[in-house]
């Protein structure tokens, strides 16, 4: 079943990669050889505070970002990964304590964390995104909205072993 | 009737720049961000509202301002207009030093970036030959002049367009559109800054 999911998600990609790309930039369409691992972003790693802890919801939520989690290749859903999410929203600055939080993926790959409500800093309404466990190799991400007025935001990644 | 005419020449050019500012002034955004970044934020409206006012005087199109004291209202504003980038581009940098050394360095991934620090670096190339005009000579110097402020004006219309921060985008899009007409319009008026030069005993006239 995730896997058919999965396909799909690929599928969508391919085709649609003017929207896909356009919001996260991150999926590579599929090739025969596998799936490419997702490179980081240019500044994803601004004001990255390794080590955020795993929370239900960062400040009082409003707002949501989610993703998936796969693996280089074979593009297999990796499970219990860490994802560290940080941005400048209605509740604190980008580098502040309070707007970094983590949470874990689920069986089939996916995280989803309530956060607050993201505001335009520096020019552009984005969030950010690290994945720094050490097994695979470390992708910051920086996604940007469509729109400031936008409640929630996608960013996926694919990593590599180490 | 003049007087009319000069009293409207000032009410427009003050609601060009204040209407932005004050816009920007009402904007949601300011609610989440501390002083300092917002002091940034506008000293760059104030650094674009100045480019506004800069072709308008040395094209002696203000009433009261023309020839020697518009000259030297250019070179004050000119000041006001380095001190203004200074403190953008140094109020950025404490907000947020990653990402104002990401623009710094061509490395940032907001597209407006490079055009805001290329007019930048236009704008401190100006301010140093203007300290050297006499050494580079009348005709060297408004030729570096033009060329810099072609790339200043370009560069900061760009870069202020393609911003989504506290500007409101309408009196943004307006202001941005008059500083461009008002360069095109003293760039293309080349008698008034052949007059100028003759009136001056400098020869640079059909050469």
């Amino acid at each position: 079943m995730p896997i058919v999911i999965l396909n799909r998600r690929n599928l969508l990609a391919a085709g649609g990669a003017v929207l896909a790309t356009g919001v996260s930039g991150l999926f590579m369409p599929a090739r025969a050889e596998g799936l490419a691992p997702t490179p980081s972003m240019p500044g994803g790693s601004n004001n990255y505070r390794g080590g955020a802890p795993i929370v239900d919801r960062i400040g009082k939520g409003g707002f949501w970002m989610s993703g998936t989690v796969r693996r280089a290749g074979d593009g297999a859903p990796l499970s219990g990964q860490r994802v560290q999410i940080w941005a400048h929203t209605t509740e604190g600055r980008e580098h502040e304590p309070q707007s970094h939080g983590a949470t874990l993926t689920d069986k089939n790959g996916m995280f989803r964390l309530e956060m607050p409500q993201i505001v335009p800093i520096f020019g552009q309404p984005h969030g950010h995104l690290a994945y720094d466990s050490g097994e695979y190799k470390t992708v910051f991400l920086r996604p940007v909205m469509r729109s400031a007025k936008d409640t929630s935001l996608e960013a996926h990644f694919v990593l590599q072993p180490v | 009737m003049r007087s009319a005419r000069v009293a409207l020449i000032w009410a427009a050019l003050a609601a060009a720049i204040g209407v932005p500012i004050a816009a920007a002034a009402a904007s949601p955004l300011l609610a989440w961000r501390d002083p300092l970044y917002i002091l940034a934020g506008f000293a760059g409206i104030v650094a674009l509202g100045a480019m506004l006012v800069q072709p308008l005087l040395i094209g002696g199109y203000l009433p009261g301002l023309s020839g020697r004291l518009g000259r030297r209202a250019h070179h004050w504003i000119g000041g006001t207009l380095v001190a203004a980038v200074v403190i953008h581009v140094g109020g950025l940098w404490i907000t947020s030093p990653p990402d104002m050394i990401d623009a710094l360095l061509f490395a940032s991934p907001t597209p407006f970036s490079p055009w805001g620090v290329i007019a930048m670096w236009a704008i401190f190339a100006v301010a140093l030959l203007a300290a050297f005009r006499r050494r580079l000579g009348p005709r060297k110097w408004r030729i570096a002049h033009l060329l810099l402020a072609i790339v200043i004006v370009a560069g900061s219309v760009v870069h202020g367009l393609l911003i989504e921060g506290t500007m409101e985008t309408a009196s943004k899009a307006a202001l941005c559109m008059l500083v461009l007409a008002a360069a095109i319009k003293v760039m293309a008026d080349l008698q008034g800054w052949r007059k100028r030069g003759s009136l001056r005993g400098q020869n640079i006239a059909r050469q």
